[in-house]
């Protein structure tokens, strides 16, 4: 009996690991062989733990499981009453077009077998016959994006690098996946780091880089475990090549480290306060040298770009958002998780059609699209097409595509307070609109929700300063959460004057 | 309290372990931390001797990172997510009601050394949150019934 029962977070977070315990204690009270694969998770976050058993139809799913649930598996599975059917049939399943994410969940991540026999290493392999520019100039026709947030064409940070003069270059993966609503970098480095690892190589070929490191967060500690093993696996299998090294670093707590100058300070054993640009990090980068950073999910989508050839990705999509984006859907939703899907399904689809409204049955009442420094969207504007222009053209960004789905019991004076406050906890304190701003900001709205009305042209003021002149993206873009919450729910903060006024 | 010798000599034993390695002071501060469950005070001028750097530069890295702490924790640690899409499932309240229960509030442990409360910000456990981190164990939709996890 061969039964897979996820080893990422969320799942263990909901008791995957009590599962998979279980199910080796029942087969062995039972003389039955079991084989538990840890695998990674489909992304279906709300039928976690998901346990799939293989059959001679496919591999059956049941969950969300509870340990009661256990002994069942090994009746009839058709009466089980978690029973979800096979897996791949299922409508969330069904409607994905899962590119980079076309291994999570199905294979077991720390067997190098298992990823070649789905296709890993193709992209690598065809790399290698290719010279640099050849490589640069397919990914830039790929139109890959940075998927951290910036939206950059991957191809020409690559292409500044590849062509900067410099004995030593370095590949940074940035794994400081901090925002709130993300987690398709951990499911990714969880669920099939191979193919993380497969995109630094390739990088490294393309740019002339022979030093690697994924500086991944501190509060990822099963994606730091399972991307440490893959890297010892395929270092000993000369995944990395004659000439490329790489190493698994850990962050220490800093939001603002996800930021890539900061990042490169944090990596370089500084504080990981922000540097100002110019110098592009492309060519004085880490230790000063010609330096790649790229986050997560582009390293990741690259061995499909190398595979199947720049025009196989390049046809998902809408306008210059080329390929598929990986939606984490997440806050008070039916049906959170991961939906990697072409750019260009509304955000009403994605919020009612995909994720089924909320968990709370009450009516949405705004959606924060891309983390903490992304704006909030009310229903009126669930018309807008998922995509980097779409977005910037309401005002919003996509960001790293994480939603935070809130109903209608949410305060949004006070989720735009929490905006400001999170920035003065995060700030690195470098520049003055974010470090001082941020605070400023904080007291402004308190006021604001003391009846004074008198504070708002002062917030707004102080938005557009810090917008402007923040030297990084967390004070600059902190305004997009505040000034939306303003724009779209004046009603919430048009609060009465306190009585004792 | 360990010995100081022995303490110094562990720490020497870390940083003999790092060499060769670009940037190293934050594995260096990470191992310290897994080490000794801080980084002690008396870490610091050694850490600065073997790295080349001032003592201000080293303490300024410590202070700067929410991760390195300068004094012990209490037994467990019970790390609670603050962000957004927590919030949207109710986190705030449930960490009042932690706070009550423990009689404490952020960055604050309990006085019988059990328990320090701290904020994280994000656990990536965000469509099924409140998220919660309890001595390293991640925690989904959790409630106040974690206290009983802390509790001895």
């Amino acid at each position: 009996m061969k039964v897979f029962v996820p080893l990422d977070s969320a799942a263990v977070a909901l008791g995957a690991d009590r599962i998979a315990e279980a199910i080796v204690a029942q087969g062995a009270a039972r003389g039955v062989s079991v084989q538990v694969v840890r695998n990674g998770s489909r992304g279906m976050v709300w039928l976690e733990p998901l346990v799939e058993v293989v059959t001679d139809k496919g591999r059956e799913g049941f969950g969300p499981m509870t340990l009661a649930d256990v002994p069942g598996l090994f009746g009839d599975l058709s009466a089980h009453p978690k029973a979800l059917g096979l897996v791949e049939e299922l409508p969330w399943m069904k409607g994905q077009t899962r590119l980079t994410f076309a291994r999570v969940g199905v294979i077991d991540p720390l067997s190098l077998e298992d990823y070649v026999a789905h296709g890993g290493l193709v992209g690598l392999e065809r790399a290698a016959k290719m010279s640099k520019a050849e490589i640069v100039a397919e990914v830039t026709e790929s139109g890959l994006r940075g998927r951290g947030g910036a939206g950059f064409p991957t191809g020409i940070k690559w292409k500044t690098v590849s062509e900067a003069a410099g004995e030593q270059k370095y590949i940074v993966c940035n794994a400081d996946e901090g925002d709130s609503a993300t987690f398709a970098d951990r499911m990714l480095m969880e669920g099939d780091p191979f193919t993380l690892i497969e995109g630094m190589v390739i990088a490294g070929l393309a740019c002339g880089a022979t030093k690697g490191y994924v500086y991944i967060r501190s509060e990822y500690p099963v994606a730091i475990r399972v991307m440490e093993a893959a890297v010892r696996i395929a270092r000993d299998a000369n995944v990395l090549g004659p000439a490329f090294d790489m190493e698994i670093r850990v962050g220490a707590g800093a939001y603002v480290c996800g930021e890539e100058t900061s990042l490169l300070n944090s990596l370089e054993g500084k504080r990981g306060v922000v540097r100002a640009k110019p110098p592009l990090p492309a060519l004085q980068g880490f230790m000063g040298r010609p330096t790649v950073v790229n986050n997560v999910i582009s390293l990741a989508s690259v061995p499909i770009i190398m595979a199947k050839g720049a025009a196989y990705y390049k046809d998902f999509g809408l306008g210059r958002s080329r390929g598929t984006i990986p939606l984490q859907i997440a806050g008070n939703v039916k049906h959170g998780g991961l939906y990697e899907v072409a750019f260009g399904l509304t955000l009403g689809q994605i919020v009612n059609e995909i994720g089924g409204g909320t968990a709370s049955g009450r009516p949405v009442k705004a959606v924060q699209v891309g983390g903490p420094l992304g704006a909030w969207f009310p229903p009126s504007l669930f018309d807008t097409p998922f995509g980097y222009e779409e977005f910037g053209a309401k005002d919003g960004l996509i960001g790293h595509a994480g939603l935070t789905i809130a109903d209608d019991t949410t305060d949004m004076l006070q989720m735009a307070r929490f905006a400001m406050e999170f920035c003065a906890i995060e700030s690195c304190g470098k520049c003055t609109p974010c470090r001082i701003g941020s605070t400023r900001g904080v007291e402004t709205i308190d006021r604001l929700a003391r009846g004074d009305a008198s504070a708002m042209p002062i917030l707004t003021d102080l938005c557009n300063t810090m917008k402007l002149g923040s030297l990084c993206a967390l004070g600059g873009f902190t305004p997009y959460p505040v000034m939306s919450a303003i724009t779209h729910f004046p009603d919430d903060f048009a609060r009465a004057k306190e009585a004792a006024e | 309290m360990l010995d100081s010798h022995v303490q110094s000599d562990r720490i020497a034993e870390i940083l003999e372990a790092h060499q060769g390695l670009e940037g190293p002071l934050l594995p260096i501060l990470h191992a310290i931390q897994a080490a000794f469950g801080y980084v002690p005070d008396a870490a610091i001028p050694q850490i600065a001797k073997a790295l080349m750097l001032s003592k201000a530069e080293v303490h300024g890295v410590i202070s700067f990172y929410h991760d390195f702490r300068e004094k012990p924790a209490g037994r467990h640690v019970l790390k609670l997510c603050r962000a957004e899409a927590c919030q949207t499932m109710g986190a705030d309240a449930v960490a009042d009601r932690i706070k009550a229960a423990l009689g404490i509030d952020w960055h604050e442990t309990t006085p019988d050394g059990r328990v320090t409360l701290e904020p994280v910000f994000c656990l990536g456990l965000c469509a099924c949150g409140p998220a919660a981190m309890v001595d390293g164990r991640l925690v989904g939709r959790v409630d106040e019934s974690v206290c009983a996890e802390v509790a001895k």
